[in-house]
């Protein structure tokens, strides 16, 4: 009752904003929807390395989302969605620093959405991002330096590249120069978030090297059951991104939910028949990977495409990205979780395929080549995503070089071998014996855990 | 007294559990093992790329018997765990020098 009180007094002042509370409640719950895909990846991720390093590959995607949120408040939202330092390259770093002049409802202009609500949920398509990276250097990096790593990311390559996608210009803002020059159709991602991981995943792979034993031995998935209870939460996760991306509870928001329901059943459909054509076996790592695959090529063109155009463009991914995991042993990159092949090939699919498959009937208004719209967007697309495949590339790569020297990226060997958990974070995922008390958990039959400490 | 140890198929196990009741033995110590013999490993195709596959699982079971009952016992394994392919196994026999059983602290024979 005290409550409802105190919100009744809030009349009495006149709303200087236009907040929808719909577009609100939505957002607030995309947003959350978001973060759950964090976790997600981490199972998803976490199941498909080995059981001696399911640890560290969670604690990589933990560990973003928890740097990630802070550094963007601080000074990442601001670069990427601040006002054009010119060029539209980058935003002014300081005009939201620290998102204290997003407190007030004064701050939120005529927009319907809280803005101290979009650049959370911007936020956490950051951290979904940064974390993704991780996938292509399991096993094998410092803790300590990814952290270092994916905060510089954050800052040089992800909120540059949000600014020039996702920042469009509105009265005397001015955004980003591929939102807004070029006009390149990416609704939720599709450069930003699919080309930008894989791209700065790929340049991490070349700069830490191939883990021990790529390519000669399996390194089969430990936990299956994990990877699809994580690509199950992504798939939920992945309607706030998208459906979110509407930034309201409208028509578009509908229509972009529904395509993503269907590309993500269309991606698992092509992936397993790619697999029981080629290999004889419809796997369960085939599934998950292919629903992912429909997923991220669904991400920039969700709003562009129809219900069927989902399905087309879903399949295409799910039957592409399968084959294309297979290119890290032909050209010897140890992209070890596949973020090369399913989200840099899979977000250049979706990205250019709008070029394609886009109908002026969906909610973006624009035909591609099949709908007669000629080869003009095929050409904006393919200048956007080309242009943020090498600058994500190259400053990703450059990054990586610099903490590699200052700090040391790699793990030794001999850790490598024995299981990057235990060493690094002290912890192994299991411990199923009886005599586990006794045990440090390396499987080894190590000394007691008080022994070990003894030694240090 | 001997040991018999026997490492088999593991779709096999079961036949040979019900082979070995039905010669009298009363008790087993079974575990899950992996390694090679003769068979060597395997070729396996996981994600599109093949992979050689050194160590094969198979089920290592053990039993302690009666010097009497060794012949009958060899031979249940043997009749039970065939399939006439490569990989099928070994069983070898080795001499032990005591048993004890811990509830009774019965010796040697009476412990079987």
């Amino acid at each position: 009752m005290t409550s409802s009180m105190l919100l009744d007094l809030a009349p009495l002042v006149a709303d200087p904003t236009g907040l929808d509370s719909g577009d609100t409640a939505w957002l607030l719950a995309a947003s959350a929807l978001v973060l759950l895909m964090a976790p997600g990846l981490a199972l998803f991720y976490g199941g498909m390395v080995r059981s001696k390093s399911v640890l560290n590959m969670m604690m990589m995607t933990f560990g973003s989302l928890a740097v990630i949120s802070i550094v963007w408040v601080l000074v990442g939202y601001s670069i990427a969605f601040g006002d054009d330092l010119g060029l539209g390259l980058v935003g002014n770093p300081t005009q939201y620093a620290g998102l204290s002049q997003l407190m007030s409802e004064d701050s939120n202009g005529d927009s319907a959405v809280p803005l101290i609500l979009f650049a959370v949920f911007q936020g956490l398509f950051c951290v979904i991002t940064g974390a993704l990276v991780s996938g292509a250097i399991a096993d094998r990096a410092r803790f300590g330096s990814w952290m270092v790593f994916v905060s510089i990311w954050t800052l040089v390559v992800y909120a540059p590249i949000a600014h020039w996608i996702f920042d469009f210009s509105a009265g005397d803002h001015v955004g980003g120069w591929m939102a807004n020059n070029l006009e390149v159709i990416d609704f939720a991602g599709g450069t930003a978030v699919e080309i930008t991981s894989g791209a700065s995943g790929l340049a991490l792979a070349l700069v830490l090297g191939r883990r021990i034993g790529f390519g000669k031995d399996p390194m089969r998935p430990h936990n299956l059951t994990l990877v699809m209870l994580g690509a199950g939460l992504l798939w939920f996760g992945w309607f706030g991104f998208n459906a979110g991306s509407a930034l309201g509870a409208n028509q578009t928001a509908a229509v972009v939910f529904t395509t993503t329901l269907l590309a993500g059943a269309a991606g698992a459909l092509g992936w397993l028949g790619v697999e029981r054509l080629r290999d004889g076996h419809a796997t369960s790592l085939g599934a998950a990977s292919g629903l992912v695959s429909g997923l991220v090529a669904i991400t920039p063109s969700c709003a562009s495409v129809s219900p069927v155009g989902a399905i087309v463009m879903g399949a295409v991914a799910g039957v592409f990205c399968a084959l294309a995991v297979g290119l890290k042993y032909r050209f010897g990159y140890d992209d070890s979780l596949d973020v090369v092949g399913v989200h840099l090939v899979g977000g250049l699919i979706g990205t250019f395929g709008i070029g394609l498959l886009a109908t002026a009937a969906a909610p973006t208004g624009v035909d591609g080549l099949f709908y007669g719209g000629g080869v003009d967007q095929l050409g904006r697309q393919l200048l956007g995503g080309g242009a943020v495949f090498v600058y994500a590339f190259v400053v990703s790569g450059i990054i990586g070089l610099v903490v590699d020297k200052a700090m040391g990226f790699r793990i030794d060997e001999e850790h490598e071998l024995s299981g990057i958990d235990l060493v690094i974070h002290a912890e192994t995922a299991y411990d199923l014996h009886a005599t586990a008390g006794a045990r440090s958990g390396s499987g080894v039959l190590g000394g007691s855990a008080a022994s070990r400490e003894e030694e240090r | 007294m001997k040991l018999i140890t026997a490492v088999i198929k593991p779709h096999k196990w079961e036949d040979v559990r019900v082979a070995l009741e039905s010669v009298g033995v009363t008790g087993m110590t079974v575990s899950e093992v992996s390694g090679y013999g003769r068979q060597k490993g395997h070729t396996e195709v996981y994600r599109g790329a093949e992979y050689d596959i050194a160590l094969v699982p198979k089920i290592r079971l053990e039993v302690v018997v009666s010097d009497e009952d060794v012949e009958a016992i060899v031979s249940a394994i043997q009749a039970s765990a065939s399939t006439g392919r490569i990989g099928d196994g070994k069983v070898w026999v080795a001499p032990l020098d005591s048993v004890l059983r811990v509830r009774t602290g019965d010796r040697d024979d009476a412990a079987i």
